[in-house]
Parts: structure tokens; sequence; C-alpha cells
């Protein structure tokens, strides 16, 4: 099946006008053609031309921009739709499918009538279709792209081999015009003038060399749906609904040893409105039993309104979650609880603020650590054993001080404070590639302070730049 | 020669760990400093921070640390390291008071944690200290209120007050003064006490002006 103006279909589809239509992309600097209705092409245009040309030609045309990935996911779609006929079928480009009907004709009344069914339904999709028929992928290619379904391989130009363009030329200056001149051709000069990819095409086309068709892997999809068919708005209907739906969805996880990370659970009310809730899970987990409270708290915010009378629960993303013995108090059971503890406390702080500390590689004391979300990270060990640094650390709070040594008193948040013991310094660089607007000072000469009223203080000295912060409190 | 301060053993009090223990990676509390279990704590003064990291470091489980996010003056873990290993913290950042309690209650009542410290900028009422206290005892965990001077709720097992106090002899530089200034179901008390980093281990010490050999104190 060869779609001929998929594109501008497609555009058309959603939203279609009269008269001379193309789509355009940018190539280069230029924006030139991308895909025409028949209007525009009887108007005497053609793709790659450019933009500027075409209007000069016909200035009704009326055109939008390309998007080349909204085409490839309707292809995908058609892909899927095209199973109705038989269930190899695969993507031929960017705007065609290749269908394995061989075994699967029969159940449509033979080949002439899956044709015109394909024919017909493809019309009423709004989309141009060309069929080719072929005993392989090569020869279907051929009369769908450069004949009929049933036209004889050998009156077909040599360009419908699937060549590139300058062999074709050169073909066709050499007096081989048709795929018939070329198979009466003797074989070995070709191969020596052209390459073995010729003769693998010709070939293909004539059936001689399999090519397979290889059918897309199907996603595996974990969404459910439940309808009900009286509305229902007391919480723990509607928790009961949802066990429902997860009961069904565990046994789907199961089979594919994952589990859910991300559960999605969309409430449509009698009065269309749609609410969502979204549950977000620390560790993958497939126990129906355990992942029902979880949405307790979600559901509970739920607005239903006049009713839901459809429920719809969807795994949007999800984790390989192997099989596992059980025991009684193994590590996995312990890590299992923290992961739900975390997932519990994450629908109510959200689950990024649920943090741990990693060590991180680095003496600028703001940086030897880093904090990471703890659903997505491992405990770590490894810290640097440095020389003490505070309990507790905040941004350099500026004291009036001079001088290299110490003061021996201080004003540090209202408090008069005497210096008892100081020791230090402890001379710290800052890390020169990095720009960091706090270290714009220069170095710094930390000290740790313990004053006589009992606090201990973590202070530097700027020597590049005088003065004197607090920086950290031990204790 | 005044060496290093010798422990003061008040009676009753087991201390000096033998050698088994301090090998361990945590070693149990001297007994007036032991939490009771699945009860909410409270503790103030400017050495609060160190001494939930010292009840952290001798829980010997994991402990979950509630801030609010806008706080100043956080956590630093490599200064942590002195008491434990990082890697036994969980931290929650909530928005406001209201959320930290929530999860301080969820997570006392799900007793997987040994530790639940909580840092507290507005004064709890009774109410809300009650239900933590319900939490900590549905769930079977400890609970300790970071809580600033003067704050302290009707419903907290004990209050302490912790403050670092100079050791102006000895070269050592961790002393600090724990002061139980309520407690429902004991004395109340005070002591000098002294974290050792090697052995992971707190040492009841004399107080300086009453330590043997120590003449000539000012004041």
């Amino acid at each position: 099946m060869w779609f001929p103006r998929l594109a501008s279909d497609r555009a058309l589809r959603g939203c279609p006008v009269e008269g001379p239509f193309a789509l355009v992309a940018r190539q280069g600097n230029a924006e030139r053609l991308h895909c025409l209705n028949i209007a525009a092409e009887q108007a005497g245009l053609h793709r790659g031309m450019g933009l500027a040309d075409a209007r000069a030609f016909c200035p009704e045309l009326i055109s939008r921009p390309a998007r080349p990935e909204q085409d490839a996911r309707f292809l995908a779609a058609l892909r899927r739709w095209a199973t109705r006929w038989c269930p190899w079928v695969a993507l031929e480009g960017a705007d065609g499918l290749v269908l394995d009907i061989s075994g699967a004709a029969h159940l449509w009344g033979g080949e002439a009538a899956l044709l015109e069914d394909m024919r017909a339904r493809t019309a009423a999709l709004g989309l141009a279709l060309r069929l080719g028929q072929g005993a392989g992928r090569g020869a279907a290619w051929a009369r769908a792209h450069f004949g009929e379904p049933d036209s004889p391989l050998e009156t077909l130009p040599v360009a419908a081999l699937r060549l590139e363009p300058e062999t074709c030329t050169t073909l066709e200056r050499m007096g081989l015009r048709r795929i018939g001149d070329l198979a009466g051709a003797p074989r070995a000069p070709l191969a020596r003038r052209f390459g073995p990819a010729l003769l693998m095409r010709l070939d293909q086309a004539l059936g001689r060399l399999p090519e397979p068709v290889s059918p897309a892997p199907e996603p595996v999809h974990y969404g459910l749906r439940l309808s009900l068919p009286e509305p229902i708005g007391l919480l723990s209907d509607v928790m009961g609904a949802t066990a429902r739906l997860l009961e069904a969805l565990c046994p789907r996880l199961q089979a594919q040893e994952v589990g859910a990370r991300r559960l999605l659970l969309s409430l449509r009310r009698v009065d269309q409105g749609s609410q969502q809730v979204e549950l977000r899970l620390a560790a993958p987990m497939r126990d129906a039993g355990r992942i029902l409270p979880l949405f307790e708290r979600g559901l509970a915010e739920v607005d239903a309104g006049f009713g839901i009378d459809q429920l719809r629960l969807e795994a949007t993303l999800v984790e390989p979650l192997h099989m596992q013995q059980s025991g009684l108090n193994s590590p996995a059971r312990q890590d299992e609880r923290r992961a739900e503890l975390i997932t519990r406390i994450g629908t109510r702080i959200g689950l990024e603020n649920v943090q741990r500390f990693l060590p991180a590689d680095s003496h600028i004391p703001e940086r030897a650590f880093l904090i990471a979300p703890a659903a997505h990270s491992a405990p770590e060990s490894g810290w640097r054993s440095t020389p003490p640094r505070p309990l507790r650390l905040f941004a350099p709070e500026p004291i009036a001080a001079s001088g290299a040594t110490p003061p021996q008193r201080f004003r540090w948040r209202r408090m008069l404070l005497h210096t008892a013991r100081a020791t230090g310094p402890e001379r710290i660089a800052p890390e020169w590639w990095l720009a960091d607007e706090a270290w714009q000072s220069g170095m710094r000469d930390y000290w740790r302070i313990e004053t006589r009223q009992g606090r201990r203080l973590w202070l530097f000295h700027t020597p590049q730049n005088p003065g004197w912060f607090v920086q950290g409190e031990f204790a | 020669m005044p060496g290093r301060p010798r422990a003061f053993r008040p009676p009753g009090v087991c201390l000096g760990p033998p050698a088994a223990y301090i090998a361990r990676m945590f070693a149990p509390l001297p007994d007036p400093f032991q939490l009771r279990p699945a009860r909410v704590h409270e503790v103030c003064g400017p050495g609060a921070t160190a001494f939930a990291a010292i009840m952290a470091a001798c829980s010997g489980g994991d402990i979950l640390w509630i801030g609010e996010a806008w706080q100043a003056g956080a956590l630093h873990p490599p200064g942590l390291v002195a008491f434990l290993d990082p890697a036994r913290l969980l931290l929650a950042r909530t928005e406001n008071q209201t959320d930290s309690l929530a999860v301080a209650e969820e997570a006392l009542r799900d007793g997987g944690l040994a530790l639940v410290v909580i840092e507290i900028t507005r004064p709890l009422d009774l109410r809300q200290g009650r239900r933590l206290q319900l939490a900590a005892q549905a769930g079977g965990a400890t609970g300790l209120c970071l809580i600033p001077e003067g704050m302290g709720s009707n419903a907290a097992e004990t209050r302490w007050h912790a403050a670092p106090v100079l050791d102006a002899h000895g070269m050592d530089s961790t002393p600090m003064r724990w002061e139980i200034k309520k407690n429902k179901s004991g004395t109340a008390g005070a002591w000098h006490v002294r974290w050792d980093e090697q052995a992971r281990h707190l040492h009841v010490v004399s107080p300086a002006g009453e330590r043997p050999g120590s003449a000539g104190l000012p004041g």
C-alpha cells in the first residue's frame, strides 16, 4: 500500500480546504513544497518546487508547514489499522505499508476482493492509495509506485527497482529502460559495472531472493477501563472500582515481569468532566492490595459532582520487577516497606521532596554533597574523611572584624561572643573551572572558633578580599 | 599532669562500654539518655542538632529528618559523618509545618524507622502534640522534635536542653551540657557529656570545675 499524498491528505483530513493546497518544508534556506493535493498538481506544481515559484504559478495556493513527526505517527496508526486484513504489516519507507497477505487473502474472498476492500476503506478515510501486489516486497513496491496491481513487471521502468537515481540514469543511457531489458542482460557485466546492489534489487523484484516482512512489535499496553451502568460518588465505591481495575491490571504486569512506577487514574463524570489522579511510586510495585491504599489520599480530593460513570487506569511508567521469593523478614521486604513509606509521604509532599544525601567529589563545602530524590537513588557510602565540618551550614553571614587572625570578640546574630580557642586556618581555594557567585571573593581560610559562651562556629576569612564571615555551626 | 578526663560514673549508670560494643556500628546510650521508645520527645537549645545526631547515631536504624524547605541553616552531611553514616538518613522537605506534622505522623505510624526527627518552627498545640504521641505509640517509633527555645508542647514525653560548653583546659572540643527540663516518667537532671567520634560512643564527664586535678579554675 503506497499513500502518495500521505502528508497532505493527513493535513486535509483535519481541516479540509478547496483548491490547490501544499505542505511546505524548509530545506536549507529555501521553503520547498513537500506534498501537494490533486488540485495543486493539476495546476502544474510539483514536489521540491520553491514556494515562491509555486506562488507565482498559482496565486491561490494555500500552504501550511509540514509536520513529518505527525505524519510518522499517522502512518504508525495506519499500520495498526491495517492489521485488520492480515497480521504481518510493516512500514515501507515514510509513506507506505507492506502486508504479507499469503494465507490471509482467502478470508476476504480472494486477492482481488481483498484489494477492492482496501481501496474502499482507504477512500473512506480520505487517503489517496496506490496498491501493488507481487510475489515479494520488490514486485509489490514496483507495481504500487510505477504500475497497476497486476501489470507485468517486465514493462515497468528500471526506477521501479528501488535503485539510486544515478544508477537509473546510467542504465537508461545504456538503453536498459525496462526491467525486462535488465533481466535479459548478462549478469556478470552488470555486477562488475554496478556492484551487487543492482542485481540484489532485481532478484528481489523477480522473487528470486526472499525479502521477509517483519511486523513492528506491538507495545504492551497497561491500561484498563471500567464503565459503570450507574454513576457512583461515594469514596468507598470509587475505591472499590479502583480495586477491581487494579486486580485486573496487576496480573498483566506480573505476566511481563514489570512493576508500575507511575499510575494514572482518570475518572469521567456524567457531565463529561474528567479528573485525574496520578500516583507516583517510590519503587516498582504490582501488588494490588498494597497499591490500593496509596490511592486513597488522591481519590479523597476528587470532586465527584453528579457521579462518576467511567474509570480508566493506566500504568504510564513501568520498570522491570523480577519475581522474588518472599521471606518473612528479608532485606528485600524491608526495602519494600521503606519504598512504600516514601510513596505515602510522597503523595503528601511530592515524591521529589523525599531526599537523601549522596557524597560528591569536591572540596568546596557547599558542593561536597548532593541531595537526590530518595525514590530515584540508592544510598551511597564513601564519604571522605575531612577536617571537622559543621553540622549546620548556612549562607555566609558577615561579621565586623579585620586582620588575618580570628577576632578576639565579635558580634553574630546579635550575640556578643568571645573567642576562647581558634583552630585553623584551613585554606580552601575556589574551583576556578566553575563560575560560582559565592566564591567570587577568592580563596578562604576557615577557622573553627570555640567561644567562651559555648557556641562553636565555623568562620572564614577571605585574604584576597578582606572580610570575615560565619558559615556554619558545630553542634 | 591532668590527663584525659576520667569518666564520671553516676550511681546505677553503666559506663565504660566493653570493647565489643565499640567495634560495632553503634553503642547503646548510657541509661538516662535513652529516649523512651514509642514516644515523642523534644529538645531545644543551641546544641539540639548534635543531640538529635547522637540520638540518631545510637538508634541503629534508618532515620527520617523532616524540615521545612525554606529554612536556612540546612543539615550539612560532611558534619554528620562524625556521628553517623549519612546513608542512613532520609530527608523530607515540606512546605509548611502542617505538612511536616502530617509526614511525621505517617512515618511514626509506619514504625519502620528508628527515629523521626521533626524540626518545629511554630509552637505545637496540645492536639498536634497528642496526635504525634498517639502515632508514635501506634507504630512503636521514636520521635524527636527540634523546637525553638520555649516552644515546648505539653504532650512531649521529655524535654531536653542541649548546649555546647567550652572545655577550657583539655584540647577536646565536643563537650555539651544536656539537661532534662521535663520528664513525664522520671526525674530531671543535668549532665556534661562528650561524644567520642572514633568509638561512636557518648561519655559522661564531670563538669570542668569539679574535675579532679583541675585546680585554679576561673569563676
